[in-house]
Parts: structure tokens; sequence; C-alpha cells
């Protein structure tokens, strides 16, 4: 029913209930397609459908079960009620004197609810009976909740499981996307699908799948069990339906807006306390705080006007479905009252219609809510789906490895590359580097000297012309294999939350415990992890705190150093280690540069004197290339760039009027 | 903590309080009355045929009802204000106290936590009042109100709710138990499962580059198992609460019933004694769960409190000057005077016995190795921390015995990790300077060599600068951080590394650029570059926090090993020429 209630474009709005966690990524985003998105969600717990149709047995079972129950305690109250009638007629007359009796006495009234009773004048309760129907509801009551707790077990291994695969396909996504996703995509924005949305679903799946079932199900055998008794009473009591969905849809649907601007404000607020904490120092030092505390004042302000509104207005919800509760508690006491009287309904059977009527706005009220969790559920669902759904790199399990050790001769021929159609990055590049040979590349911010080496990893693939290692065009390579001759230092240093050994550990699986310290000691890892409290075992985390920029970047030159590669690629990579630091590094990085191909961007040309090969780039092009000797000579603009580095103060008038000129 | 929190941010709230309680208490009793006007339907009009009364009752019962209704929309109204209230003040609260902290309790606390606890910390105290204003002022009531009710209508029975009532809290307290530790567990858990996503979308090119896809999926799949498994545990106690609370209410009813029928045969009761006895008994059970599930989610909240409690009950170490001085006669003298800094509870000081003056017109640069303490002293200057011992001074005053506001206003400060604000280029140079004309911005712009990719932006000054100002590169970032502290036009220029990610051209033309306008200043300067600094009056060569030595370049070159190595390091061509 859920899919019926509402239009399959309408809106979907993430916020739910006061006690749903907030999660930012899914503001404002609209399930566009709600019917396919569930049916595919729906579609997701195949695997488990076997447990699926045991849980809807053991849920039609338990909540048969336990609509059966008010029914018996009625009959019981009327053993009750007919004992006490009957106990206090003398005994020795039928039923049916008694009733003349009361008649011939003028209590016209009493005569017709006396009809309706199944008593027996002098004799009381009927004890046996009433033992008899109540060890029957106890039986009913404890196999409903042994069942219940079937179906909720079963239905949280469905849920769990489903969701557990879901995880795993999406991180196995996270593993096959091309590269220029990851580039496309704002990270925070795929984060939050990873994350957040996954969250979500697991959530609204968990929440929503037992209650939507066991309510849709009450609401059935509830309903049922009315009409049995009373249809007339069952007509006045199923009036209260609709008015239930109506009230609570109107009272959600202005909630839901205040909830929305609630997680507004707070989303905007977070930002500000964020901005204010992390550039604490920044703001005191240029004496901003008076200002930053005002517009924090305005927006707290504004948050609480917004999540007082969406509190009352949620909060308003239980009362109104209280009073519709209570209201139908009052018809139904009176109009049952007044049928017991007549002697048309018994009174066991009005006790037990107040207990259904009872049972059944609640969950109206509960399928009201569910609907707007699963809604956002599903539009989690949806970006998460959007995510699987993406284009995935074409599978290479039919290409060559490659042998086991590579000579490391680079050989690009008319290389073309761009990352948008219109403007070309690198344009027909040819050049052989010989095994063991040093390639420098240098030039300002931007001009493609990352790129030039991503193409060498096959991060991405070439528009036109060919890239070989020892003489084998790399496209024709598995990825893996390529990527496994080549060690990287890139210029964000990647660490994962771990110990320092595992993050070294991490360049080449299975390599000794005496390689992981050699590497170590090699990069000069080995020197400051004697100074941490906790040595290689000291955990580095997102805050990383504990440990500088220039000795995370030390790590990852001990990672590349111990995965032994053929190829080497530098990205800048000591660029924010000290300059004394840098001095160790440079001999252990020729050290491991030896008999190794490297690739090295860096911007301390004293790094780069001894290249074979500087190219020097500007906007994508190689607009100069040859040894250090050679470009100084040619006066170009790596000579330039060589020599602004030494500009002091004594030729600095006479550098001046070229350097503005540039 | 909490109860601490609760009465003092609550205490502004008391009038809705007690409005609050009042109105409760009305809705309740309304609530109550409800069974016992039913049983006198039942007992005189049902039993006696009386249709009349039946009616009468019934509209007496319909007035209850709005009663009812309207004293509780009415509490709700002021529960919220109230619960609000509270959170909109501990947010407040906890901001300014964190605005006042030093670097060194930012740092301690680190800034991540401290914007949970101003945030979903504070959510989560909000939550616990609200529902605490409408649960838990209700459950009591109701709870006593149902006993009251349920006795009068019959003594005998009562014994059945001494039976029930604990056997529910017991059985609900214990599953909780269960609950709340696998809760915990579950949030550590999912947190595993995002952090190690978070690790392999931000590390995708390593990843690939060094092919360890099989073991970040295995990785992955250990985080998933583990997250499922405690999924699973938490799923399976949440199925068995629903069936266990409805058994235990059922067959309360059944109870009911059945003593209530014995005591009905011995004509100690009465039959619509019965029906609203059985009303009142779910009442009862239906608080004592109320009130157990709030029970359980206070010591959630209670962690929450004692987070908050930390950073509100901290001191700041810097503090603030009781008579600050305002007015100094000099601008931009610098002096360090055997200054030292260490941590609280560190082995070694950062920074021991460093003495050094820079003067208007002059550069003080500061070279050494990673972990020397350059950052250190340079916060010191506008008292992001405050020295252990030893003094620094502006213009001849104890910068703790500054005006805040003076000491800042002298100061044009470029850190080492370039941040911007959320905002546009010119709201980020008005950070520097309030009332900048646009003239000013682009001038300043021009002297950090960012007016070039200003002016490309499409819209120039007004461009939107993204928070911490991700959305430029880091060159960018530090030209433009550099742009706002030059609009100022300081006493003193901090630069912290504050030209590692320009190349060589452009921070030598910067450098250039800078010469005019600092010329009246005093600047210091933090550099890795020996070029950078090489032209300084003074440079200072740090090392494990010590004075290696200071002087010019020449001097240093002659007298410093230390210096020289540094030198050695990086400009060995410039030797050779």
């Amino acid at each position: 029913m859920s899919g019926r209630t509402m239009k399959e474009t309408e809106r979907v709005e993430a916020p739910q209930g006061p006690g749903h966690r907030f999660m930012g990524g899914q503001l404002g985003q609209k399930a566009i397609s709600f019917g396919p998105s569930l049916r595919r969600l729906v579609g997701h717990l195949r695997p488990e459908r076997v447990k699926v149709v045991f849980v809807l047995v053991t849920a039609v079972v338990s909540v048969g079960l336990a609509a059966f129950g008010p029914r018996v305690l009625g009959w019981a109250t009327d053993i009750v009620f007919a004992g006490a009638i009957g106990s206090n007629l003398p005994s020795g007359i039928t039923r049916e004197q008694a009733i003349e009796g009361a008649r011939a006495a003028g209590q016209t009234q009493i005569a017709e609810l006396l009809t309706g009773v199944d008593f027996t004048p002098g004799v009381g309760i009927d004890f046996r009976a009433l033992g008899l129907l109540l060890l029957l509801c106890v039986a009913l009551y404890v196999g409903a909740a042994l069942f219940g707790y079937l179906q909720g077990y079963l239905l949280n291994d469905v849920v769990q499981g489903t969701i557990y695969r879901l995880r795993s396909s999406v991180e196995d996504k996270l593993n096959r996307l091309p590269l220029s996703y990851f580039d496309r995509q704002p990270r925070g924005e795929l984060l939050s699908r990873v994350t957040n949305d996954i969250d979500n679903i697991s959530q609204s799946l968990q929440q929503t799948m037992s209650q939507l079932l066991t309510s849709l199900l009450t609401i059935v055998f509830v309903v049922t069990m009315m009409v049995i008794i009373s249809p007339a009473l069952a007509l006045i009591a199923l009036i209260t339906i609709p008015v239930t969905m109506v009230v609570a849809g109107v009272i959600m649907k202005r909630s839901q807006t205040q909830f929305i601007a609630q997680w507004r404000h707070t989303g905007a607020l977070n930002g500000q306390i964020e901005e204010a904490f992390t550039g604490h120092s920044l703001v005191k030092v240029f004496g901003r705080q008076e200002a930053v505390r005002e517009r924090f004042d305005e927006e707290n302000e504004d948050l609480y006007q917004a999540s007082f509104g969406a509190q009352f207005l949620s909060g308003l919800i239980m009362p109104i479905m209280q009073f519709i509760g209570n209201l139908n508690y009052v018809i139904i006491a009176v109009v049952g009252g007044l049928r017991v009287a007549s002697g048309t309904m018994s009174l066991g059977d009005v006790q037990a219609f107040i207990q259904y009527s009872r049972q059944f706005t609640q969950p109206v009220t509960q399928i009201a809510s569910m609907v707007n969790l699963l809604q956002s559920g599903v539009a989690s669902a949806e970006r998460v789906f959007e995510l699987l759904d993406e284009d995935e790199e074409p599978s290479e399990n039919h290409k060559d490895m490659i042998g086991e050790a590579s000579r490391g001769e680079v050989c690009f021929e008319g290389v073309s590359f761009r990352y948008e159609a219109d403007r070309p990055l690198i344009d027909d590049l040819s050049m052989t580097v010989r095994p063991g040979q040093m390639v420098a590349i240098v030039g300002p911010t931007g001009a493609g000297k990352t790129t030039l080496v991503n193409l060498i990893m096959r991060f991405y693939d070439l528009d036109a012309g060919r890239i070989t290692l020892d003489g084998v065009d790399i496209s024709t390579i598995q990825k893996s294999s390529l990527r496994s001759q080549v060690g990287m230092v890139l210029q964000d240093t990647w660490l994962f939350k771990g110990t320092i050994w595992a993050n070294i550990a991490y360049g080449r699986p299975g390599a000794s415990d005496e390689e992981i310290l050699e590497a170590a000691k090699a990069t000069f890892v080995d020197r400051f992890v004697h100074s941490l409290p906790d040595g290689y075992e000291t955990i580095i985390d997102d805050e990383g705190s504990n440990i500088s920029a220039g000795e995370k970047q030390l790590i990852t030159i001990a990672r590349a150093f111990l995965s032994q590669p053929a190829l080497l690629i530098l990205d800048e990579a000591t660029s924010s280690v000290d300059t004394r630091t840098e001095l160790l590094l440079q001999h252990a990085m020729s050290a491991l540069r030896s008999n190794r191909t490297s690739f090295v961007i860096a911007h301390r040309l004293s790094t780069i004197r001894d290249a074979d090969l500087i190219l020097m780039m500007e906007e994508g092009r190689i607009v100069e290339r040859g040894t250090h000797d050679e470009l100084i000579t040619l006066g170009g603009a790596y000579a330039d760039l060589y020599n602004s580095q030494f500009e002091g103060p004594e030729v600095e008038m006479g550098m001046g009027a070229a350097a503005a000129a540039t | 903590m909490l109860w601490k929190i609760l009465r003092q941010y609550l205490s502004v709230h008391r009038r809705e309080l007690v409005f609050v309680i009042v109105l409760q208490l009305v809705a309740t009793i309304a609530a109550l009355y409800l069974p016992t006007l039913n049983a006198d339907i039942i007992d005189n009009g049902v039993v006696l045929g009386d249709t009349g009364y039946i009616v009468r009752i019934g509209l007496v019962m319909l007035a209850v009802s709005f009663v009812q209704i309207g004293a509780t929309i009415v509490a709700v109204y002021f529960g919220s204000r109230a619960a609000m209230g509270l959170g909109r003040d501990l947010r407040r609260s906890i901001f300014t106290k964190v605005a006042g902290f030093s670097s060194q309790e930012i740092t301690s606390f680190g800034a991540p936590s401290l914007i949970t606890r101003n945030t979903n910390d504070v959510q989560q105290v909000q939550m616990v009042t609200a529902t605490g204003l409408t649960l838990m002022v209700m459950a009591p009531i109701m709870m006593v109100g149902g006993i009251i009710m349920a006795l009068r209508e019959d003594v005998g029975l009562s014994w059945l709710v001494v039976v029930a009532v604990p056997i529910l809290a017991g059985s609900v307290g214990f599953i909780a138990s269960r609950l709340i530790p696998s809760f915990r567990r579950m949030q550590k858990r999912i947190d595993d499962v995002n952090r190690v996503l978070r690790e392999q979308a931000t590390g995708i090119r390593v990843l690939r580059a060094f092919v360890r896809e099989p073991y970040e999926t295995e990785r992955f799949d250990e985080a998933n198992i583990e997250l499922t498994n405690v999924s699973l545990t938490v799923g399976r106690w949440m199925a068995a609460m629903f069936p266990i609370v409805m058994l235990v209410l059922n067959l309360s009813s059944v109870a009911v019933l059945w003593f209530g029928g014995l005591r009905i045969d011995a004509g100690a009761m009465q039959i619509g004694s019965l029906t609203a006895f059985l009303t009142y008994l779910l009442q009862i059970l239906m608080s004592v769960m109320m009130a157990t599930f709030m029970l359980v989610m206070i010591p959630r909240a209670s962690v929450s409190a004692d987070r908050m409690g930390e950073v509100l009950e901290s001191e700041s170490t810097v503090r603030m000057p009781d008579e600050a001085v305002t007015e100094v006669h000099s601008a931009g003298y610098l002096d360090f005077e055997h200054v030292t800094f260490e941590y609280p509870g560190a082995d070694y000081p950062v920074l021991s016995d460093v003495s050094a003056s820079a003067r208007p017109g002059r550069t003080l640069a500061i070279v050494g190795s990673t972990g020397a303490g350059k950052t250190t002293l340079t916060n010191l200057i506008p008292r992001l921390f405050d020295v252990t011992s030893g003094t620094i001074r502006v213009d001849g005053v104890d910068v703790r015995d500054l005006d805040p506001e003076v000491l800042w206003s002298k100061i044009g400060f470029v850190p080492q990790r370039p941040y911007l604000f959320t905002g546009t280029v010119a709201s980020n140079l008005r950070d520097g300077k309030a009332d900048a004309t646009e003239e000013e911005m682009w001038a300043a712009l021009e002297i950090a060599q960012a007016r070039d990719f200003v002016e490309a932006m499409p819209d120039a000054l007004d461009s939107p600068i993204a928070q911490g100002g991700t959305n430029v590169s880091g060159g960018q970032r530090q030209r433009l951080q550099i742009a706002r502290a030059v609009i100022r036009r300081p006493e003193i220029y901090v630069f912290d590394d504050s030209f590692s990610a320009l190349d060589l051209a452009t921070d030598a033309r910067l450098r250039r650029a800078l010469r005019p306008v600092t010329r009246e200043s005093t600047v210091v300067i933090v550099a890795q570059r020996v070029s950078t600094i090489a032209d300084a009056d003074q440079i200072m060569v740090l090392e494990d926090g010590r004075v290696m030595g200071i002087g010019t370049h020449d001097e240093l070159l002659a007298t410093c090993p230390t210096y020289v190595e540094i030198v050695e390091s990086q400009a060995e061509a410039k030797a050779a020429s």
C-alpha cells in the first residue's frame, strides 16, 4: 500500500522524525523514481527469499493469534458477566422466567439487557469454562509472542544479510570504477553515498520492514474481528481510519517542512562551527571573533525556531492520535453500551471491541510514519543505485601479465591525452627512457606533470598513440600487473588508520620483517620512529597529530621502497620534508633509483640536476627537453626558472625588470 | 554532569517547566478518568439498562477527552520551547567558551572533537530533554495515578500490579541492558566500515598504484562482517522486545479476568470495576515501559553531557589581562626574551631559552628542521599559546599585558596551513581589513601575486571561496592569505612557511613585491628554502627548540655548522657558481 499512497514522481525528503539521525548528504534529494527504486531495493532481498517466506508465514500466524486474543477475552468477560447476573437471581427459575419477571416488574430495560446475556439464574461464574477460555487465551498469547519473536529474528537476518551484500557490492564497485569517476565526483558527495546513504537504508529497512508488515497484518486481522463482532460498530471505527490518515498526513507534512528547515540550519550551523574551530587561530589573530559570534547567534536562533517548530508539530501527532482513539473509545462505549442495554450485543463483545479499536489506531499511525521513513530510505537507495550503475572499467582478465621483472624501458609514441574534449593536455608526445634513467618533469602547477605519470600508471587511457614498457604496449597488459612494476609516491600522503609498520608493509604483501625494517631504515623512517613512545606500533589516524606531514611523507616513501619496483614515480614527493631531512632522503632516493627507471616531479631544481632527461612542461606541452646543461645553455624557460631561485638582494634590481616581464 | 547541565540550563525555562508539569498532570488525570467513566457506564448504565445515563456519561467522556488533548498540546508547546531553548543556550555557551580557548586547548581537544561536542552532543541532550519533558513527566504521574485509580476500583486485585510491574520493568530493563552496549559497539563498527570506505575513496590512487584492491576488499569484508554480526545481535534483542512486552501485557489481562472473576463471584467486586481495573493496569504497564525506555536513553545523554562538561569547565591557558595596556608608543618592535615553552606533562620543552629581537624595516628569518619549534615560536606572538617562562614583548610591552585587540591589530599572520573562510575572495580580504576598498583589495592581491588568477575567476573579487579554501589550489590559497595579511598593513608580519606551495619564480616575485610594503614593518619569516631567507637581516637557526645560531647568511655560513648543513642540502648550485 505504501507504493500506492504516493505518486511516483513525488518529491521525497530525507529527514524523518526527531529520533532519526541527521544525514547531511541526502538533504533536498529527490527520488525521481520511487517505485522502481523501491522494487529494486526489494529485489535485493531475493537471495533470502526462503527466509522471507518464513517471515511472512510467522508474521501472519503471530498477528493472527494475537488478534484472536481479545475476542476470547471478550467471551471470558461474558462468562464473568453472566455469572455476576446469575448469582444475583434466585435459583430454580429459568432464564426466560427471569427475563419475564424483570419485564413484569416494569424493568423493561433490564429485561432487554438480560436477553443478550447467557446466564442461568442462581448459578455464579462458570469457572471451568472461564478457566478453559483463559488457558486458551494464554496459549494464544504465548504462541503469538513466540512466532512474533521468530518473525523478528528471521527478518533481522534478512535485513542484515541484505545490507551486508549491499555494502560489499558498493565497496566492490569502488574498486571497479575508473579514476575519472573519482575526479568527476566531489569527494564529500561520494563519501556521503557510500556511508550516510547506506546507513540510512539499513536503518529504514530495519525499522520499516518489521513494523510495516505487522502493522498491515494487524489492521487486516483487527478489522476482520471487528466486523465479525459487530458490523455496525466496525463501520463507526473504520471511519477513523481515513480521519487518522488525513490528520497524520497533514501534520507530518507540516512538521516535515520544519524538519527540513531544522536540518538545513543544523547543517549551516555545523559549517559555521567547523569553520570557526578549524580556523580558530586566524579568527582570533584577525580579530574576527565578534563578527563570527554574531553570525553564529543568528544561525543558532534560526535553528532554535525551526527545531522548535519541528519538535512541536511532531509532538502533536501522538496526542492527536490519542484523541482520535479516545473519540473512538467514547463512541464505542456509548453505542456499545446502548446495544448491550438493548440486548443486541454482549458486554464481552463491547469489551473486546474496545480493545480492538485501541489496537488499531496505533498501527495506522505507525504506517503513516513508516511511509515517511521508507521514502527517505528509498531516496538513499536510489543514490546508492546510481553509484552501482556507473560505468566500470572493462575487465582485463584476457590481457597478458608481465613476466617476473621488467627492465624498465619506457617509450611514449605520439601520445595524446585530454581530460576534457576541447582542452588538449598532452599532445603528440614521444620520448624514450632507457632502463635506469631518471626523467625529471618540471613546470608550473597545472602544466600536466601529474597527468604524464598518471598515464604511465594507466589511471587514464590515451586518446592517441601508445606507451610501451619493454617494448610491450601497456594497454595490452593487465593494469594490476603493470602497476605492480611501479612504485609511486604521491603528492598527498595517503595512509590508512593502522600502525606505521602496517602502513609500510602495505607496499608489498608478504614482505618479511627484515625487508620492512630495511625499507624503514633506508628512508629514515626508522630514525623518527625511535622517538615515538610506541615505535612502529604507533597508530596513524585521520587527525594524525602525532606524526608530522614530513614524517608521513617519509612513510609513503618507505612504502614505495618496499615495493621494489622496476619503475619509480615520485610526484612532488619531498615538498613538505624539511631541507635537512630531504638531504638525507635524497641519498636514500638515489640508492632507490639506481638500476630503476624513475620519473620525478619536483619543485626543487637541485634535486634533478643529474637527471638524464628533463622535461619542461607548460600548459600541457613539453616546451623544452634535454639535460640540465643543455637546457641552461638553451637559455629558455628552464634557465629562467632555474635562475630565479637564486635571486638574492644583490641582483634584485637587475632581475626585477626581467621577472616582471614574464 | 547531565543533572548539573540540566539544572543550570533549564532554570531559565522555569516558567515553561511549571506549565509542562501542571498541564501534563491535567492531561494524565483526564486520561485516567476515562476508564472510570467507562466503568460507570457499565455499572450504572448498561447493567441497569439506563440509556439516558449512558449518553450523559458519554458526553462527559467526550468533554474529558477534549480537556486531555488541549492540555497535552499546550504542554508539548512549552516542553518543546524549553528543550530546544536548552539546546540553543548550550550551543552558544560551548561556542563562546571555545572561542576563548587558546590553540593549546584546541589542540588537546582536537577541532573535530570540539565540533562534535558543540553539535551532536548538544543534540543528544536536547533530545533526551524533549522526550523527558513529555514522557518523563507523564510516566510517573500516569503510574501513580493509575495505581491510585486501580486501588479505588478494587484493592483486592492490586497485588497484580505489584507482580506485573516488576516483571515488565525487569524484562524490558534486561533487554535494554543487553541492547545498549551492543548499540555502542554497533556505532563503533559502523564507524569502522565507514572509515575503510573513506580511506578507499580518498586513497584510490595509492591502492591502485600498489595493486591492493584484493587486500582492501578483504579488509573491508572483515569490517563489514563485524558490523553485520553486531547488528544481528542488536536486531535479535530488538526482535525479542516487542513480543515480550506484549506477552506481559496480555497475560496481565488474562490474570485480571481470572482473579477478578473470583472476586466478582465472591461479591467483592463489580463487573464494571473489572473492565476499569484492566484498563488501569495496562496504563500503568505502559508508563512503566516508557519510563524504562527513558532510563535507557539517559546513559547515552550523560556521556554527551560529560563531554560537554569537559569543554565548559576547562579554562583557557591564555588568560586575558585584567588591566590591559591599550596605548603603546612605538610600532613594530618585537623581542623574545629567554622564551621557553613546553606542553603540560611533556618530557622536553618545545622551545627553550630563545632570545631574539626584530625591528621595523628588518626581517627576522627562522630556519630549522621539522619539529624544531619554528611554528610554535610564531604562534607565541599573537598569544595562540602563552610562554611557559620568559617574555615576548611587542613595542616593549609583555604581550600578556597588552589588550588582545591591540596586539592582534598589529599583526599580519600567515600560518603554515593556508586556510580561507567560506565566502568570497573579497570577504576573505575583508577579514584582514573590515573596511577595505576595492582598490586596496586589488593592491593587496597584486603584491601577493594573486591578481592574475583572481581576475581570471568568473566573478573576480566576488568569486566564491569554499570552506578552508579548497576550491582554489594550494599555491593560490597561500597567495590569497598573504593578501589577507598584507591588506591590514600590519606593523608585524608573520609568515610561517607561507611560500612553500609557490614555484620559485612566483616566490621570488612575491618577495620582491613585499619589500616596499614591509619597509616600515617588522617581518618574521619561517622558511624551508634558503633562497627565501638568505637576504634576511637576521637568521635564527633552531634545532630541537634551541637557538643554534643567529646572524646574517654570511655570518652563519662562517659560524653555524647546522646552517651550513641546511644550505648545502639545497644550494649546492649557488656555492658552485
